[in-house]
Parts: structure tokens; C-alpha cells; sequence
């Protein structure tokens, strides 16, 4: 299945038809569930209506350390397998990683103002997701500085694999250390959300992912063209230099 | 052995590795990394007196008192099963209630009362909407005047 998938010409005859049934689907769930929620939510006892924030800055928490985990899948797959479309998913995921987090982290902080009284608190929790985003644009550089042939070099993928550990450490800052960030909310064993918030919460996270497979498809779709241009441009121009020669 | 099996191992023993370093390192800074002390790791540790460091845990039910200038209160934070006095003077954040959560910067003084200079309000992981904890507020009020009665 996956080495299936792999093949960028089977990958793009799928991907073609999905990208806007992704981006579509999730644009109406989006605004339905953040519609639904804002308007209709009720205040929660001690945040009044600030709860609201809760819409947008948990998908974009979910999508930034969710981001991430996909640019790991896909360096170690590039590493590993050779895969084709590794490297080409990883450095597509990897703006819109860096988009999402910084809006996790400015939603958040609307909502800590009138919450906490700050804006800003260098705990556990707060200070791994700013490191996350400073990851993605260490990323985003080194992909950048590495561009061959559309291929990014092996140097990032082992960057990619290494920003991982950031990973478990978000999500353990607030069991192993003192925060002023909540602890989680949704577990595996349930949830201490009122379920009036919990369903358009859910409908928004999902609406959010299937728009952001969605921008992902779209930048693997027009990284894999700009491959062929190259390399047909590549082509032309020796064919070219033959004649004249 | 396939080079790709020996790059799979490889890149195994690397995750492994590079998971084990960070655990140790994570230990390592353990309770440097806590934003605050909770009374029991203030009793624990024997904070000095002075010495800048910040406090949270919950404001204990019925503990808010205003002293006489009215504008400074004491109230008492508490964690599982230890408890610590703070005095704070100023305006309150809108989320300071009591049974709510609360981190304090400030310092022990020599009677080992916590002197707060700023409060900052914690939310905890749980939220419920505002009517049902009216509903339930009437009921025990119901519940009080009855036993008055």
C-alpha cells in the first residue's frame, strides 16, 4: 500500500480529486463547528466566554505537534526506504507546521490575558510549543539550503527525526513539571470537557486536518510539477547544446 | 543483510538512543523546569526566606480573608495534603475564586507567610458550562435553607 502510494504519478492521480474534496469538506466543518461554538456555547463558569478559543487554538495545538510528527514519519521513510515522496511531503508539511504553531501560540496567549493575567509565561508547556516553531523555521531553512532536484538532503531528514524529541516533551510538560498551562483535557481514558464544547471541538479539529492534508497535497503537487519542469528544462537544454555542437 | 534492513536498524537504534538521552536529560532538570512550587515542594525543600520564587496550588475553600486596609488579603494555598499563608496586596485577576487554581510570585517571609507581589489565575483541565453550575448552586443553597429550617 504504501510503496504504492510512493510512485508520484499514482500519487498525484489520487491526490488530483482529493484536494479540493479535503479542503471543501473541512472548510464547511470549520465554519460550522466555529460558527456552532461561538455563537450558540454557553460561558464557561470561571472563563465566561473566552472557553470559545478553545475552537481554534486546539486544532492548531493538534496540526503543529501533528505536523511535525508526519515531517519524522517522512524523514525516516526518506532514510530507510528511499522513498520518492518522503522528502517532498516532509518539506511540504513543513510552512504549514510553522503556520500553526505560530497561531497556537498567539491564540493562546489572546486567551491567557484574560485568563491567567499574562500573556506570557515561560513554563513547560508555552516554552516546548515556541521551541516547536522555532524547529519548523530551522527546518524550512535547512530544506531550503539543501534544494537538489526538488529532493531535500539527508542532513534535514536527520534534523526532522532529531526535532522529534520535542514531540513527547510537549506532551509530558505538563505531567512532569509544575505549569501554569491546564493539563490535558482529553485523554485515552475520556474527557473533563463538557460535552456542549466537546462536539463542535471535535468537528473543528477534524475540519482543520482534512484543510491542512489538503494545503499539504497542494504544495507536494506543485513541488512534483516543478520536478518534471526541471528536469525537462534539463533535457531541452542539452538537447540544444548537441545540436549547436 | 539488505542495505536497506542495515539503514532500518540503524535509524532504530538512533530513536532509541536519541530517546534515552533526552529522558535522562529531562530527569536531570526535573524540578529546575517547574514553573512554581507547590506547598509540599516548598516544605520540602526549605525555600529561603527572600529568596524570589513563585507558588501554586489551589485557593482553599473559605480561606480568602480582606484585612482591614481593604485592599490586602490572606488566603491559604493548598495542594493533596499540605497547605501554606499568603498575603497579597492589589487588584485580584477576574479568575481568583476560591477552589480555583492560583500562582503567586512573591517570597517567605521570616513567619513563613507567602508575601505575593502579582497573582496569576490557573484554569484547570475541566470545563463545564456556566447554567449547570448554577443549577447546582441553587440546589445546595435549597439544600442550606432547608437544613436551616
Amino acid at each position: 500500500m504504501i510503496h504504492q502510494l510512493a510512485n508520484p504519478t499514482r500519487f498525484l492521480k489520487l491526490a488530483r480529486p482529493l484536494t479540493p474534496i479535503l479542503f471543501y469538506c473541512g472548510l464547511i466543518l470549520v465554519l460550522g463547528a466555529c460558527g456552532w461554538g461561538i455563537l450558540f456555547s454557553p460561558d464557561e463558569k470561571l472563563l465566561g466566554n473566552t472557553v470559545k478559543f478553545i475552537y481554534i487554538h486546539v486544532p492548531f495545538a493538534w496540526l503543529a505537534i501533528g505536523g511535525w510528527t508526519g515531517i519524522a514519519i517522512a524523514s525516516i521513510a526518506q532514510l530507510v526506504w528511499r522513498h520518492p515522496l518522503a522528502s517532498v511531503a516532509a518539506r511540504a508539511i513543513a510552512p504549514i507546521g510553522a503556520i500553526f504553531a505560530a497561531l497556537c501560540i498567539i491564540t493562546g496567549s489572546l486567551w491567557a490575558k484574560p485568563t491567567w493575567g499574562t500573556w506570557w509565561v515561560w513554563d513547560g508547556r508555552l516554552t516546548s510549543v515556541l521551541v516547536l516553531f522555532f524547529l519548523y523555521l530551522g527546518y524550512i531553512a535547512l530544506a531550503n539550503a539543501s534544494s537538489e532536484k526538488g529532493q531535500i538532503s539527508r542532513v534535514t531528514a536527520v534534523y526532522g527525526v532529531i526535532g522529534a524529541v520535542n514531540i513527547p516533551i510537549i506532551n509530558r510538560s505538563v505531567v512532569w513539571w509544575e505549569s501554569l498551562h491546564q493539563k490535558a483535557s482529553i485523554t485515552l481514558t475520556g474527557s473533563s470537557i463538557d460535552s456542549t464544547y466537546l462536539l463542535p471541538l471535535f468537528i473543528s479539529v477534524l475540519g482543520f486536518t482534512l484543510i491542512f492534508t489538503a494545503i499539504v497535497f497542494m504544495r507536494m503537487r506543485a513541488a512534483l510539477a516543478n520536478i518534471k519542469i526541471e528536469a525537462r528544462m534539463r533535457r531541452m537544454a542539452e538537447d540544444t547544446h548537441e545540436i549547436g555542437s | 543483510m539488505k542495505p536497506k534492513h542495515q539503514r532500518l536498524i540503524l535509524a532504530i537504534i538512533a530513536v532509541i538512543g536519541l530517546l534515552v538521552a533526552s529522558l535522562i536529560a529531562i530527569n536531570a532538570l526535573s524540578d529546575e523546569a517547574s514553573y512554581f512550587y507547590t506547598p509540599a515542594t516548598l516544605n520540602d525543600q526549605n525555600v529561603e526566606i527572600g529568596k524570589a520564587i513563585r507558588l501554586g496550588g489551589m485557593v482553599k475553600q473559605g480561606s480568602i480573608q480582606s484585612a482591614s486596609d481593604g485592599v490586602t488579603i490572606n488566603f491559604i494555598v493548598q495542594d493533596k495534603d499540605q497547605e501554606q499563608i499568603v498575603r497579597y496586596t492589589g487588584v485580584t485577576p477576574n479568575l481568583f475564586v476560591e477552589g480555583s487554581g492560583v500562582v503567586a510570585d512573591g517570597r517567605l517571609d521570616k513567619d513563613g507567610i507567602f508575601i505575593a507581589d502579582n497573582l496569576l489565575a490557573k484554569h484547570d483541565e475541566n470545563y463545564v458550562p456556566r447554567e449547570l453550575q448554577d443549577i447546582d448552586m441553587s440546589n445546595t443553597q435549597k439544600l442550606e435553607k432547608s437544613v436551616v429550617q
